[in-house]
């Protein structure tokens, strides 16, 4: 069935009604979600009872809204703050890996590139309690040896980087490899050519390049902790992350505000993927 | 230790091996001040090893490059005096052509203010004024060219050198930018080192022309020495088209020697160099050189006479030429088909007679 | 230069290096030390296979792993056939800026969190939820339907998951089938389903097979849409790690599971590149 055979119009519509289903079944989630965030009721559900703001900024006690719920406010603090250190670290090690991967000669190097894509592999989950049990072995054996306690291996804002950083570094090295894989090496011959220094080179023309797949793979980067909940679940201690803090308030049944929250990561993933779409077309340039 | 004719690059027994493979053999030239000097040859013959050796970007086994009298092969790439137009030019696509040019100015700490003055002279002289702002991909093929150029000519480098850059380009402008090139190193005075496998660009735009084969200098000459006395059998083949035999020396006199090819053809050439008889020889004989005739009269005073049969006739306006075939020939002879009325009629089929003197076949000893 | 050259490389290769190795070898070498450690006493602990021994005796066990990979076999399935019409639809039927809007719009909803898509399908589903409201109004229902807590709702849920997954192979794969070919079959006196069966198929084949490969795998650890749209009754294995570990602390046991799921999926995933001829970097490059 392409356009140039002719089809009978039944064929065609029963065909374009799925497709409209298909889309429907795509976005109805987003929709509800969204649009039950604005409904002045104790529950996220049917019947609508009317258009409010308070699941965004009522004060009151039981229609507490997101900016005025301090475990709430708390979680996305640890969310940022874990994706910060995320991004920051998986985009170094990314390029790192980009440039050990295209401009190093050495032995094995197929054999580490089909490392560095493992992780994307592992199921989040035995990602997260593989790296829990070693931290934790790790931590106990330092306390049994030296009597020293190491905070930082221990479940906890440090794992979570740690575990996420784990995955999302092969993300961040194969969107950096597939722009700097592009990159026309004669490009830094001709700087140090014209009196560069190495790291004038890099840091006037290579770099230059690859900034919008650093800035994607940023973004990925970004999205991607900031959404985690598998590997951030086994690692998490005392201080949530968003999703692990939502996934409880889930469980436990909640009002709208989580459905102010999801809005608002609705919308702010879809900047964000914006932006990503913005930097990847600055590649053609 | 310069040498006493200032010459602005001097190599000295430059030699490059990649594990077995000797890419440049013992290479030794000069290049004068001011002049327009090709590197032609086939490819692989080592000629982007020797340029990128005289860049900086491969360090060489032994020998040394002078450059206006000073040895520069200790340096790295960015301290040598040298400048290099890339085969794909190597503009940088993230900034704007003014940016490209100003590039080297700005790592040498100049000024901001005589930067962009310097910018908008050198646009001015490769005829692009006021395109510092557009992008490079705004850019013909020939504005990039320029642009190039521009940006290696503002750092005033002592020698320009040049990889293959019109090969990208299509037939026409390629033409067109062989002049351009040529008009634009005779009014800067720039020494350029040109590098390339077309011998129509090395003819048409150098002074001397350096033929390379096989990591080693063939001959180096002006465009007509290549082309009238070629030094070697390798370079009167590449030159230039010949019609090639390989054959044996019988009896050779007063720089004449009568040779019998291996299908067995006695022919008359002169001897480029000491042979003696029983040596294997090559000779070429060029298209033009060929007298082509339909009588046996016209030929009658010719050292070498035969009779052929016009196989095709390949008709290109003033460089029309007509395949021969003879029975006693591997290959048929190529002749330039002479622009009379007597021959527009010429077809394939015809009997013709060819015929030429001894001095115009040269035949070299073929290397074993 | 030469050494500088080292430098630079062991400089390059460190973070690589301490990632690996700290991050992903180890750890799971020491998953299996773990899993191989048998509780002989309380505290002592000895090599042996008593943790893959307890997972066959007990079977609330292998019949969660079992349930989980026939599940997420089926869940491939599923998805395959609802993305398969609609990526045919626009790589085919589909031009330009139509096309590629609503290939974008396929993209979309996976760029929001997975947590936020799933509080969608609870409020579509449950009992007090959107369509049971909506059959009730419109009279086709007697009273409130309860929608979760199934098998079918936790299908819908890793369907709607791993659509992404799905179409974007297919669109790219049959986008370089040749309308002429579909041509060329109606004309040689195929109908439909011959076409469909003996020409886009085939074409697909390596676009199918990666897109199964990778849902799959997302399926099969997946944690949060069984457990929210399955309730307790979910049974779903990764759930049955986490409580090993988090709830009754049996980390020898939780180990023996993690690598038990990890076998499957790696198994899967490889016997998937075998049989399609493909690299890892291809699939997962995108």
């Amino acid at each position: 069935m392409i356009p140039s055979i002719r089809r009978s119009a039944t064929a065609r519509l029963v065909y374009g009604l799925y497709i409209a289903a298909f889309f429907v079944y795509l976005f109805a989630p987003l929709v509800v979600v969204a649009v039950f965030a604005f409904n002045d009721s104790r529950f996220p559900s049917p019947p609508w009872q009317g258009f409010t703001l308070d699941w965004f900024v009522g004060d009151e006690p039981g229609r507490l809204g997101l900016f005025h719920d301090p475990a709430l406010l708390r979680s996305i603090g640890v969310s940022l703050k874990v994706a910060f250190f995320v991004t920051l670290l998986s985009v170094s090690a990314g390029t790192a890996n980009a440039f050990l991967l295209e401009r190093g000669r050495f032995p094995g190097k197929g054999v580490l590139y089909v490392m560095m894509l493992w992780p994307l592999v592992i199921p989040g989950v035995i990602l997260g309690i593989s790296i829990l049990l070693f931290s934790s072995n790790l931590a106990n054996f330092i306390d049994d040896r030296y009597g020293i306690e190491v905070g930082f291996l221990r479940p906890g804002i440090s794992l979570v980087v740690l575990g996420q950083f784990a995955f999302i570094t092969s993300i961040t090295t194969t969107i950096v490899l597939s722009r700097l894989k592009k990159f026309d090496f004669s490009l830094e011959e001709a700087a140090l050519n014209l009196g560069a220094t190495r790291a004038e080179a890099l840091a006037t023309v290579t770099l230059p390049f690859l900034k919008p797949a650093i800035l994607g793979a940023a973004i990925v980067a970004l999205l991607m902790s900031f959404e985690n909940f598998n590997t951030t679940l086994m690692l998490v201690g005392s201080e949530s992350p968003l999703t692990i803090h939502m996934y409880g308030m889930m469980r436990e049944g909640t009002t709208p505000v989580v459905n102010a929250v999801s809005l608002l990561l609705i919308l702010g993933s879809g900047l964000l993927a914006a932006l990503a779409a913005i930097a990847a077309s600055d590649r053609t340039r | 230790m310069p040498s006493a004719n200032r010459s602005d690059l001097e190599i000295r027994s430059l030699t490059k091996r990649f594990a077995d493979f000797v890419a440049v053999d013992d290479v030794s030239f000069t290049v004068p001040d001011g002049s327009f000097f090709s590197i032609l040859g086939p490819s692989g013959c080592g000629k982007t090893t020797l340029m990128r050796m005289i860049a900086g970007f491969l360090r060489e086994d032994s020998g040394d490059i002078f450059v206006a009298g000073r040895s520069i092969a200790g340096l790295a790439p960015n301290h040598r005096p040298v400048s290099m137009i890339f085969q794909h030019l190597a503009l940088f696509p993230m900034m704007s052509v003014g940016e490209n040019i100003a590039y080297g100015l700005k790592r040498r700490r100049v000024a901001k203010a005589e930067i962009a003055a310097r910018v908008t002279t050198m646009l001015d002289r490769v005829g692009l004024p006021g395109a510092a702002d557009k992008r490079i991909d705004q850019l013909s093929g020939g504005q990039k060219q320029r642009v190039a150029i521009a940006r290696s000519l503002v750092l005033e480098p002592d020698l320009l050198l040049l990889d293959e850059p019109l090969g990208a380009l299509d037939l026409k402008l390629r033409e067109h930018m062989k002049v351009e090139l040529k008009e634009l190193q005779a009014e800067i005075g720039t020494t350029f080192v040109y590098i390339t496998h077309d011998q129509s660009e090395a003819l048409v735009m150098s002074d001397k022309v350096a033929v390379m084969n096989a990591g080693r200098f063939e001959q180096i000459g002006t465009p007509r020495e290549l082309y009238y006395e070629p030094a070697t059998a390798f370079v009167a083949g590449f030159v230039g088209n010949s019609n090639g035999w390989s054959g044996t020396v019988e009896t050779i006199a007063d720089g004449t020697a009568r040779i019998v090819t291996d299908t067995g053809l006695g022919l008359a050439a002169t001897a480029m160099g000491p042979l003696a008889a029983g040596a294997a020889v090559r000779v070429f004989v060029r298209p033009e050189a060929i007298h082509l005739a339909l009588d046996e009269d016209e030929v009658a005073g010719l050292d070498n006479r035969f009779t052929g049969r016009v196989e095709r006739v390949l008709f290109d306006g003033a460089n029309s030429s007509v395949l021969v075939a003879n029975p006693g020939w591997a290959e048929p002879v190529t002749v330039l088909l002479p622009q009379t009325s007597r021959f527009r009629g010429l077809d394939a089929g015809t009997q013709v007679r060819l015929g030429w003197d001894a001095g115009q076949a040269k035949c070299f000893g073929a290397r074993s | 230069m030469r050494s500088e050259g080292r430098l630079a490389l062991w400089l390059l290769l460190s973070p690589a290096l301490l990632w690996l190795t700290l991050l992903i070898v180890l750890p799971h070498v020491d998953m299996v030390i773990l899993a191989l450690s048998e509780r002989v006493r309380p505290r002592v602990y000895e090599f042996g296979f008593g943790n893959f021994a307890e997972f066959f005796k007990e079977p609330l066990y292998w019949h969660t792993f079992g349930r989980t990979v026939a599940f997420s076999l089926l869940a491939t399935l599923a998805t395959f056939l609802v993305a398969f019409p609609t990526a045919y639809y626009i790589a085919k039927l589909m031009r330009g800026r139509a096309k590629s809007l609503a290939f974008i719009a396929c993209l979309l909803p996976f760029w929001v969190s997975e947590l936020v898509r799933t509080l969608g399908w609870i409020i579509l589903l449950r009992e007090t939820g959107v369509v049971s409201t909506l059959l009730l109004d419109l009279g086709i229902t007697g009273g409130r339907v309860e929608f979760l807590y199934n098998d079918a709702a936790i299908l819908v849920g890793l369907v709607y998951s791993s659509l992404l997954f799905m179409v974007v192979p297919l669109v790219t794969s049959l986008d370089t089938l040749d309308d002429s070919m579909i041509e060329a079959g109606y004309d040689l006196g195929g109908n439909g389903f011959d076409v469909l069966r003996e020409i886009v198929v085939p074409h697909a084949v390596p676009g199918i097979l990666s897109g199964s490969i990778v849902v799959f795998m997302l399926t099969l650890g997946n944690y949060v849409t069984p457990t929210l749209l399955g309730g307790k009754n979910s049974l779903w294995f990764t759930e049955q790690i986490y409580n090993q570990f988090i709830t009754r602390f049996n980390w020898q046991l939780g180990s023996a599971f993690g690598i038990l799921l990890l076998v499957a999926s790696s198994g899967i995933v490889w016997a998937g590149l075998k049989l399609s001829r493909q690299s890892l970097g291809t699939v997962i490059g995108r």
